[in-house]
């Protein structure tokens, strides 16, 4: 037997889905066709291709400044990941709590957020170089001030955001589970890393999926605060295929293939990450 | 049945609603008519009120659209690239030299019988594909070191100082000795340095990476007779552009160590306010200059004496701001784009607003015989005239971008200590047959 509302939907699914579907094929799966069609051309603009095989691909691994910058993109995604995940835990912990003003905090701390990446590259760009000035030195003396400088960046601005994704996982969270581990006389320590932590997996995934992706893919703030100086050593993935596809005539197609590299990179991390915390992912 | 019309109807309205919002983005050009239009994509962004008040109107006198974006600032090629793909294409475009032509040499249209070609004073300037003229140069520029004249005769009447004049200087060593004399006595002239900082953000690192780095290239180009883009350079006069760019780096407002992040703003407000007495700019820097204080009377330019021919060395001038028309455009939009750049360069308005709006100096004919009021390009007409040889733009034939941007770092990790200047010289020449390698290796 049809309900319903399962009827209306029977009826009426085309209104709803084939918008949305119209827009995904244009804004999402055109683009990126097209963008692996163009990984194997010569181009100059998009109208003007022409078919060159794998050439492309062979520039990419030979490019030393692509190697430096997948290891410095990984290195960057590794200490990214740990820290805001963490500090955002720890932060929501703490604001799920009794305490006075907590919403008042949750609000400042999601505000970094709300700031494009260009805007805040800049701000702390004048602030990280106003410190380093008292040494003599700024940010883009040396490509390690320039990791940490993003590094501080990424988590200033990222940890409001999982703290709010943590927050909503902890009042979630079962409470006849929490009083039997209160009443079986575990302490907070034990409650914390053998209760609420396992229970909380489906938000770690969620969170270590989006650090993981984001400090892959961080091009503005990278752009804007160090923008690769000096000598490309503080230079990202997406930063180094703009400056491929910019940066010598003739060279669009090479920055097209890394750019199919690149997705290809992410995609596999980002699925050997989900499956990795999604096993750990438990019933209450 | 009834259901199945109703649901084709909604489709259909759905259909027709996602049309209607889609096609709305590409009919804005539908007004052109027989008349054509122009879609000029403008490079400078300084200029970009004054083209769009003159496109106003050329509009209103001669009823034909006159269509003026601008690109951001470092981002005309990404810009260019996504407008040249779309079916309204810009009509009138520019590239800044060989190397840019290369990219675009495929949506060149002649230009030979273009009346702006014909009114050049010097027809050598334009820049040809193969037979074709494929680009016309609109302003000429200048540039060199911009000096401050109340400090420089302040710094004269001091008892040790190295010249008594400004015609003195007429060497590298004079101009370091000045150079060495200003830094020394920079507390009592009120100065932060001698020179403004050398900075390397990257609106600024193009005043080394490519101005400074113009001057080896210029010279061993033409000590070895070589006119066209050479496949190899050999870095002859490296030993000189080390010593500038030392001079540049000691007796400067600004520690090595922090030069990584100064901007171009940071050397203009230095300069502007007396904090530092040398400044290498161009006639293009007046406008800021203007803007932040100085006056006319106050500032001149002289060459960058670079220790190899100092006494014919002239001032830097050239281009490297070519319009070029698209070939792809209608006929109608490709003589309506002709049409717009004679007015230019033939009306009064126009050439008012060429000259004094945007403060070019051009190199046409029918313009010949305005005065500028900027100091810089009266010193610029002023060296023309002297007798020396202009040093001519070379690093239009700099094999790309990335050779530019390498060069810019080793520099930059010379000046700070943490690179070598041997690195300097890899960039310079190996770099130099590594990026004609790979270009040719994209073909």
């Amino acid at each position: 037997m049809v309900t319903m509302i399962g009827k209306s939907i029977r009826r009426w699914w085309a209104v709803f889905a084939l918008p949305t579907f119209a827009a995904f094929i244009i804004g999402f799966v055109a683009p990126f066709v097209i963008g692996i069609y163009l990984s194997f051309t010569k181009f100059t603009t998009i109208t003007d291709a022409r078919w060159v095989g794998f050439k492309n691909y062979r520039g990419v691994f030979s490019d030393p400044d692509f190697v430096h910058a997948l290891i410095f993109t990984v290195a960057f995604t590794v200490v990214t990941t740990i820290l805001i995940n963490v500090l955002a835990f720890f932060v929501a912990y703490m604001f799920t709590r009794a305490m006075r003003g907590a919403n008042l905090f949750r609000g400042v701390f999601f505000m970094p957020n709300l700031i494009g990446g260009i805007v805040l590259g800049y701000i702390w760009q004048l602030l990280l170089n106003g410190v380093l000035a008292h040494w003599g030195l700024s940010l883009t003396y040396k490509g390690i001030y320039g990791f940490w400088g993003l590094v501080i960046l990424m988590c200033w601005q990222q940890i409001g955001y999982m703290m709010v994704i943590y927050i909503a996982g902890l009042q979630s969270l079962p409470s006849d589970v929490m009083e039997a581990a209160q009443v079986d006389g575990a302490n907070a320590r034990q409650t914390l890393f053998h209760v609420t932590i396992p229970l909380m997996m489906p938000s770690i995934t969620v969170c270590t999926f989006l650090t993981v992706t984001n400090g892959f893919k961080l091009f503005d703030q990278n752009l804007a605060l160090t923008n690769g100086a000096p000598s490309n050593s503080s230079e990202m993935l997406a930063l180094n295929i703009y400056n491929t596809f910019y940066g010598r005539v003739g060279f669009e197609g090479v920055g097209q293939a890394k750019a199919v590299v690149f997705f290809i990179i992410v995609a596999v991390i980002a699925i050997i990450q989900n499956r990795l915390t999604t096993s750990k992912e438990v019933q209450a | 049945m009834n259901r199945t019309l109703k649901s084709t109807l909604a489709l259909v309205a759905v259909g027709a609603m996602a049309v209607g919002t889609l096609s709305a983005c590409g009919s804005s050009s539908s007004s052109s008519d027989s008349k054509g239009q122009v879609y000029y994509l403008n490079f400078k962004p300084e200029a970009a009120d004054a083209w769009k008040a003159i496109a106003k109107e050329y509009t209103k006198e001669t009823g034909v659209q006159v269509n003026v974006q601008t690109a951001a600032s470092g981002t005309y090629e990404q810009k260019l690239k996504s407008e040249m793909s779309k079916s309204n294409a810009p009509t009138l475009f520019q590239v800044n030299g060989p190397v840019g032509l290369a990219s675009w040499k495929d949506y060149t249209a002649d230009m030979s019988n273009s009346a702006v070609y014909k009114d050049l004073i010097n027809k050598d300037v334009a820049l040809k594909n193969g037979n074709e003229v494929a680009g016309v140069p609109y302003v000429m520029e200048t540039y060199g070191i911009i000096y401050n004249k109340s400090i420089l005769n302040k710094y004269f009447k001091l008892s040790d100082a190295a010249v008594k004049s400004v015609e003195e200087i007429n060497s590298f060593d004079k101009l370091k000795a000045v150079a060495d004399g200003l830094q020394k006595h920079k507390s009592e002239l009120g100065l932060d340095g001698a020179f403004t900082s050398a900075g390397f953000d990257s609106s600024s690192d193009w005043r080394f990476k490519t101005h400074l780095a113009n001057l080896p290239l210029y010279y061993e180009l033409k000590a070895d007779g070589v006119t066209e883009q050479p496949k190899t350079v050999k870095g002859t006069y490296l030993p000189q552009f080390k010593n500038v760019f030392d001079m540049y780096l000691t007796d400067s407002t600004t520690p090595k160590t922090q030069i990584s992040s100064k901007t171009a703003d940071d050397a203009t407000s230095e300069f502007a306010t007396s904090k530092a007495a040398l400044y290498q700019n161009g006639t293009w820097a007046w406008t800021d200059l203007q803007k932040a204080g100085m006056k006319a009377s106050d500032i001149g330019m002289m060459p960058i004496y670079f220790g190899v021919d100092d006494a014919n060395e002239g001032l830097a001038t050239g281009s490297e701001n070519y319009w070029c028309i698209n070939k792809n455009a209608s006929d109608a939009d490709k003589k309506a784009t002709e049409a717009f750049l004679k007015w230019m360069i033939t009306n009064k308005k126009g050439q008012d607003a060429l000259s004094t709006k945007m403060g070019f100096t051009t190199p046409f004919k029918s313009m010949s015989s305005i005065k500028s009021d900027n100091p810089l390009v009266q010193a610029a007409q002023k060296d023309q005239s002297s007798g020396k040889t202009q040093v001519s733009w070379n690093f239009t034939l700099m094999p790309s971008e990335t050779w530019k941007n390498n060069l810019g770092s080793a520099m930059l990790e010379y000046a700070q200590g943490t690179g070598k200047w041997d690195s300097v010289k890899s960039a310079f020449v190996d770099g130099w047959a590594k990026e004609i390698q790979s270009a040719a290796s994209a073909e």
